[in-house]
């Protein structure tokens, strides 16, 4: 098996400088490991800091501790130490996330959102368009909205606008935050689908899913994350 | 044949040098500090964007690295293919020429970057005759090709921009500007002063052709949401120094410093 990523040690601290300086204790001491074809998925209650451990995973957030090592072109690189430019470039190629919100310019139309990922990867205007349509199908969105801008959409088909623009061009690390929340059965079904397929496909997924048939049904292992926020306050 | 493959694979693995380096800039104006201790590195294709009130000393530096002012001390390197330029050791007229061929500057205000009362086709073509261009048919056809791109309708070449509403102006600034095909481009709140509607679709236009063109560039702004969307790496200013920089999205959502913590809590972005 290839290791995909490595957690060592990781803590995160907020410190609110303009109320008092503040300490907000979220994470403290956590390491897992990931190989390719896995997705682990990280459970815990509310609040232990499920969501703030995807986001320093993907360099949004900056570790005040610890080690986050990615496999990116054949290498482990620590996300925690990595500059600017290093991270968007792993990003570009290794490293995708995955929320269950839509966030685009409002006028660009469905179809140029979802092929987007693939142009930037280098994949001809014309391919690219006929694999966007094809994903957009799959999930359910009708092809009268493809030219339109996803702004007037519903929740659940924005939701799926966005699935399908992140799973066009599936990464060797894939971060889903909730991807399922709140779209009906059938779609709920392709979207396990399509982390099924990026598991064989040989990426490693780590995930937040609250919905426990899809928890079930998605995940090859589950990593638990105990609050040591609740823990300072209690 | 075979060594040229391999030449090219060469130059393919070989790192790209930063297009743009500097080396701790400052500007005073007597004893005020407008900018200082100001040190990073522009690689191609990459959008840095400076933010900070009013003061901070942000539009100070980007004068700075433009070449419109001369910084009180450090280095502005441009890599000009390959050769590295102190741009503010050159001679006057070689710097000019510099930042004609290589380099855009998109202003706040475009009446600062147009010639009012030239046609619109003449602002955009007047670029390609400084490069060199001679056609007449081949430079209006360009031109007509760029109003295009910024969503200006073609048909409206021979007008001068004195009769463009605002927004069309800034854009065809930004036609201006980019016809010459830059490698890097300075802009100062490119939507300040734009109804927010127009804003969206303005930015979606910079966008997309800083990224398909591959140009590097610097946006100076106070507006946060624009600095999320143009933006890879922010610099956070405050009284003339950087006090934070990093990945845009990592600066705003986990803000280190006391104030861009104040920022970021201040607005929505």
């Amino acid at each position: 098996m290839t290791l995909m990523v490595r957690v060592t040690n990781v803590s995160k601290t907020f410190v609110l400088h303009n109320q008092d300086g503040v300490r907000l204790p979220i994470l403290s001491a956590i390491g897992f490991s990931v190989e390719a074809g896995e997705c682990v998925v990280l459970h815990g209650p509310s609040g232990a800091g499920k969501s703030t451990l995807l986001r320093l995973l993907y360099g949004n957030y900056k570790c005040t501790d610890g080690r986050i090592q990615i496999r990116h072109e054949g290498e482990m690189v620590d996300i925690a130490q990595a500059d600017a430019r290093r991270i968007l470039d792993i990003r570009r190629r290794t490293l995708s996330y995955v929320s269950q919100f839509l966030r685009v310019i409002p006028r660009v139309p469905t179809l140029d959102i979802v092929k987007e990922p693939l142009v930037t990867r280098g994949v001809p205007v014309a391919a690219a368009e006929a694999r966007a349509g094809a994903m957009l199908a799959r999930l359910n969105i009708p092809e009268r909205l493809w030219r339109l801008p996803p702004a007037t959409f519903s929740g659940g088909e924005q939701q799926r606008v966005n699935i399908a623009r992140s799973f066009i061009a599936i990464t060797p690390v894939m971060l889903l935050d909730e991807p399922t929340a709140s779209l009906d059965a059938r779609n709920r079904d392709i979207v396990i689908e399509l982390i099924e397929e990026a598991r064989m496909a040989g990426s490693a997924l780590i995930g937040i899913f609250h919905d426990e048939a899809v928890r079930e049904r998605a995940a090859s292992r589950r990593f638990d994350i105990h609050s040591t926020n609740a823990a300072e306050a209690a | 044949m075979s060594a040229t493959i391999d030449d090219m694979r060469a130059r393919a693995a070989a790192p790209p040098a930063p297009i743009l380096q500097v080396e701790n800039v400052a500007r005073y104006y007597g004893e005020r500090v407008g900018c200082r201790d100001v040190a990073f590195d522009l690689w191609p294709g990459e959008v840095l964007g400076v933010v900070g009130e009013s003061g901070s000393g942000k539009s100070t530096l980007l004068r700075c690295l433009a070449g419109l002012d001369t910084p009180s001390a450090g280095h502005i390197r441009f890599d000009d293919d390959g050769v590295l330029l102190d741009i503010h050791a050159l001679p006057e007229p070689a710097r000019r020429a510099l930042m004609r061929r290589a380099w855009g500057i998109v202003h706040q205000n475009p009446r600062d970057g147009l010639r009012m009362d030239v046609s619109a086709g003449g602002n955009v073509g007047e670029r390609l005759m400084d490069r060199g261009a001679r056609h007449y048919g081949q430079i209006r056809a360009r031109a007509a090709d760029w109003l295009g791109r910024v969503e200006i309708d073609p048909a409206r070449i021979d007008d001068p921009p004195r009769r463009f509403s605002g927004g069309m102006q800034q854009r065809l600034q930004i036609a201006r500007v980019l016809v010459s095909e830059p490698r890097l481009v300075f802009m100062d709140e490119p939507t300040g002063g734009l109804d927010v509607s127009v804003q969206a679709k303005l930015l979606d236009l910079l966008r997309v052709l800083v990224r398909d063109l591959g140009i590097a560039a610097v946006i100076v702004t106070h507006d946060l949401a624009v600095a999320r969307l143009l933006t890879d790496r922010l610099m956070v200013m405050k009284d003339g120094r950087v006090i934070e920089q990093g990945l845009t999205d990592q600066v705003l959502d986990d803000p280190q410093q006391a104030y861009t913590q104040l920022l970021t809590s201040a607005v929505l972005v």
